[in-house]
C-alpha cells in the first residue's frame, strides 16, 4: 500500500504575512486525518500545499520517501475534491469523470469502463450523460468524488467537501466518504472546520491554529486528553466551559480547585508544577455537568435549549459566564429556576497559567484502547 | 411568487411598452420607408406615412452614381480586420490580468478606459498627420489599425469581466486532474472562454461597421466604407433625402441581419456577469 505523507518543516508565507510558520506532520498510509481549526488557521493553506497547488516557501513534502516539493500538482498523484465541486461545465458527468483518465492517455475503452464502474459506485448511472448543471448539489459533489477516484490516486485531498450541502445531504455524504475510506483504504486528507465532521471520520485530527498544530491525536484522544485550552473549546459541542480559579491544594491524589460559590473541587492530574494559590483555569464539559438535588456548582436557569433527547441549561452563576449543563429530553426545569449541578471530578481539566493541559494521572480506557500514533505520541507533552 | 398584476394594469403598461419602442424605432423606420419614396415626396407636407407612390429607383440611382459593393466590402474587411487584430491582441491582455492579476491590473483597466472618455476629436490631428506622413491616409490597413486601437479598451473589458468569472477552482481541478498547461487552455479555459469570444467578436463587429468618425476623416475613396457612402449623400448638391435614405437602409441592413439572428449571443455577451 502506498500514501504515506510526509512534511519537513513546511512553511507558507506571502511576502511579509506568514500563514503557516513551520509544520512536522506524518500521514500514514491508508489514514483518515482531519484538519480541523477555526478559518484563517491554515488548514486549507496546508492541504494546497500538499496537492501543490501553492508552492512551500521552506521545507519538504515527501510522498512514500519522495520529495515532491517541486513536483507540479498533476504528476503527484493525489486527487482533490473542492468545495465548489469544480465541475468542468461543458462536459458531461461522463466527460468531467473521465477526465483524467483521459490526460493520462488512456484508451477509450479503459475510460468508459472507469467511469461507469465509479458512477455505479456513487449511484450515477443513471446521470452520466447529464451536464453539471442539471445537477442538484448531492449529485454533483458525487461527481467530483467519482472524478477523484477513477484516478486510483496515492491519497485523497477533501477541502471542506460538504459546506456547500444542507443539513441532511451533509450527514448523508458523510456516511459515503466514510464508506467509501472504508472500502478504498486510500489515504485521504480531510480539511473541514465542522468538529462533527472530524471526530466522525477522522481516524486521526490535526488541530490547527494560526498556522500551527495544536495537536494531533485520535478523536477521543482529542476529546478526553486535550492539550491546551485551545483544543479543549474546539472539540466539543456545545464548547466546555472555563472556570477560571486558584489552587488550593495540589498532592499525589490531584490538584484541588475552589469553584465559584466556595466549594472546592479535587481533579486528579499531576500537579506539574501547579502550588497552591497558582492561577488556573477548570474545564468541564456541558455533558459533565449534571443537574441533582445538591451539587457543587448553583445557578439561575437563563435559556433552556431542549433538542429532545437533550436538555443544555445555560446557567446564570455569580462572577462567570455563561455555563451549560446538559440534562435528560425529559427534564422539567424552566426559565428562571435555581438549579444545582454535579461536577464528577474525573472528567474536569485543567490548565495552568499558560493554557497548558495538566496531564491526567490516568488516560482514559477508550483512548488507551486506541493505541495513539506516533505523532500523536510525540506531541503528548 | 410573482406578484398578481391586474388585468388593466398590465393592458397599460403593455401599451406604454410598445409605444416607447415605436418611438425607440421610428428614425430608423421612417428612414426605410423614405427609401421607397420619390425625392419629391420625402419631401411632401403633410408628411405621407404608407400611402405613397412605392418606389424603387432610389436604390437604382445610389448605386448607379456610387459602386456599393466596394463600400460594402470596405466596410467588411474593416470591421472583420479590426476585430480580429483586436481579439488576437485583447485575449492575452484580458487573460493575464483575470488569471494571473498584480497590484496594478485595476489601474490598468482604469486607464484603457480613460482613453475612451476623451472625445476622439482631441486626437483627430496627431493622428491625421502621423497617417498623411506615413501614407496610410484612405489606406485599408491604416483605417484597421485604428479602428482596432479604439475598439481595444472594449473588447479587452469585454473579455476580462467574462474569463473573471471562470472559477479558479476549475482550472485547479484539472490540474490536479493530470492537464498540462497547453492541455488546461486547450480542453478547459478554451471551451468556456468561447461564449464570451464571440459576443465580444459580435459586438465589435458591430461598433467598427457603423464607427464614422474616423472613417469619414482618414478616407476619401479608396478605403472608404459605408459610412462614408451614405455620408456622400448629404453634402455636394443639396440634400437628397430619398436617396440619403435609400444609401443608409443598404448601409446598415446587412449589420441588422446579423444582430438580428445573432441577438441571443449579443444579449448574453451583454449582461454577462450582471446576472448569472
Amino acid at each position: 500500500m502506498t500514501g504515506k505523507i510526509v512534511l519537513k518543516g513546511v512553511r507558507k508565507a506571502f511576502g511579509e504575512h506568514v500563514i503557516i510558520p513551520s509544520i512536522d506532520l506524518e500521514i500514514n498510509e491508508g489514514e483518515f486525518v482531519v484538519f480541523v481549526g477555526p478559518s484563517g488557521c491554515g488548514k486549507s493553506t496546508l492541504l494546497r500545499l500538499i496537492a501543490g497547488l501553492e508552492d512551500a516557501t521552506a521545507g519538504k513534502i515527501e510522498i512514500d520517501s519522495v520529495d515532491i516539493s517541486d513536483v507540479p500538482p498533476a504528476r503527484r498523484g493525489l486527487s482533490m475534491v473542492f468545495q465548489s465541486y469544480a465541475l468542468y461545465p461543458h462536459m458531461s458527468v461522463r466527460g468531467n469523470i473521465g477526465f483524467g483518465l483521459r490526460m493520462a492517455g488512456e484508451s477509450k475503452e479503459v475510460i468508459r469502463q472507469k467511469v461507469e464502474k465509479a458512477a455505479a459506485v456513487l449511484n450515477l448511472t443513471a446521470y452520466l450523460d447529464r451536464k453539471p448543471r442539471q445537477l442538484s448539489g448531492g449529485q454533483r459533489q458525487r461527481v467530483a468524488i467519482g472524478r477523484a477516484i477513477v484516478r486510483e490516486p496515492k491519497a485523497f485531498l477533501f477541502d471542506e467537501p460538504l459546506s456547500n450541502l444542507d443539513a441532511a445531504l451533509r450527514v448523508q455524504m458523510r456516511l459515503e466518504i466514510a464508506q467509501l475510506h472504508e472500502s478504498l483504504s486510500t489515504t485521504m486528507i480531510y480539511v473541514t472546520h465542522d468538529q462533527v465532521e472530524a471526530m466522525t471520520l477522522a481516524d486521526k485530527i490535526v488541530v490547527l491554529n494560526s498556522g500551527t498544530i495544536e495537536q494531533v491525536g485520535t478523536p477521543l484522544e482529542l476529546y478526553h486528553h486535550p492539550v491546551n485550552l485551545f483544543v479543549a473549546g474546539f472539540i466539543g459541542s456545545p464548547k466546555m466551559n472555563f472556570f477560571e480559579t486558584e489552587v488550593v491544594a495540589a498532592g499525589s491524589d490531584g490538584v484541588t480547585v475552589a469553584l465559584p460559590g466556595g466549594q472546592a473541587v479535587t481533579v486528579p492530574v499531576l500537579p506539574d508544577g501547579a502550588a497552591p494559590g497558582g492561577k488556573v483555569t477548570l474545564g468541564v464539559r456541558p455533558e459533565h455537568l449534571r443537574p441533582a438535588e445538591a451539587g457543587e456548582l448553583a445557578g439561575d436557569v437563563v435559556v433552556v435549549e431542549r433538542l429532545g433527547g437533550d436538555t443544555f441549561l445555560y446557567l446564570r452563576l455569580p462572577g462567570q459566564p455563561l455555563v451549560v449543563a446538559q440534562a435528560e429530553g425529559s427534564d422539567p426545569t424552566r426559565v428562571r429556576d435555581h438549579v444545582h449541578v454535579r461536577i464528577d471530578p474525573a472528567t474536569c481539566h485543567l490548565f495552568d497559567a499558560k493554557g497548558r493541559s495538566l496531564p491526567h494521572r490516568q488516560r482514559h480506557a477508550l483512548v488507551q484502547s486506541f493505541r495513539p500514533t506516533d505523532q500523536a505520541a510525540k506531541h503528548w507533552p | 411568487m410573482a406578484r398578481a398584476v391586474s388585468v388593466r394594469r398590465l393592458t397599460l403598461m403593455t401599451a406604454a411598452a410598445w409605444l416607447v419602442g415605436f418611438l425607440i424605432f421610428f428614425p430608423i423606420l421612417w428612414m426605410i420607408l423614405t427609401s421607397f419614396k420619390t425625392e419629391l415626396e420625402a419631401f411632401s407636407t403633410p408628411p405621407k406615412f404608407l400611402f405613397f407612390h412605392w418606389t424603387l429607383e432610389n436604390f437604382g440611382i445610389v448605386q448607379q452614381r456610387s459602386n456599393y459593393l466596394k463600400f460594402a466590402g470596405n466596410s467588411i474587411i474593416l470591421s472583420v480586420g479590426s476585430t480580429i487584430v483586436g481579439i488576437l491582441f485583447g485575449v492575452p491582455a484580458a487573460w493575464a490580468m483575470a488569471f494571473s492579476p498584480s497590484k496594478r491590473t485595476k489601474d490598468v483597466l482604469l486607464w484603457m478606459l480613460s482613453t475612451k472618455m476623451m472625445p476622439p476629436v482631441g486626437a483627430l490631428i496627431p493622428i491625421y498627420l502621423l497617417f498623411r506622413d506615413s501614407g496610410l491616409l484612405d489606406s485599408r490597413i491604416g483605417l484597421i489599425g485604428v479602428e482596432f486601437l479604439i475598439n481595444l479598451p472594449i473588447i479587452i473589458w469585454m473579455l476580462f469581466t467574462y474569463f473573471k468569472e471562470i472559477p479558479g477552482e476549475i482550472l485547479e481541478a484539472s490540474r490536479m486532474d493530470g492537464a498540462t498547461p497547453w492541455r488546461e487552455i486547450v480542453y478547459v479555459l478554451a471551451p468556456m472562454a468561447v461564449p464570451g469570444v464571440a459576443s465580444t467578436l459580435l459586438l465589435n463587429v458591430i461598433l467598427a461597421w457603423n464607427e464614422a468618425f474616423w472613417t469619414l476623416n482618414l478616407t476619401t475613396t479608396a478605403a472608404a466604407p459605408l459610412t462614408a457612402f451614405i455620408a456622400s449623400y448629404s453634402s455636394p448638391e443639396g440634400l437628397f433625402w430619398a436617396k440619403l435614405s435609400a444609401a443608409s437602409t443598404m448601409a446598415i441592413a446587412p449589420i441588422m441581419v446579423l444582430g438580428w439572428f445573432s441577438q441571443r449571443q449579443l444579449v448574453r455577451g451583454l449582461t454577462f456577469g450582471a446576472v448569472k
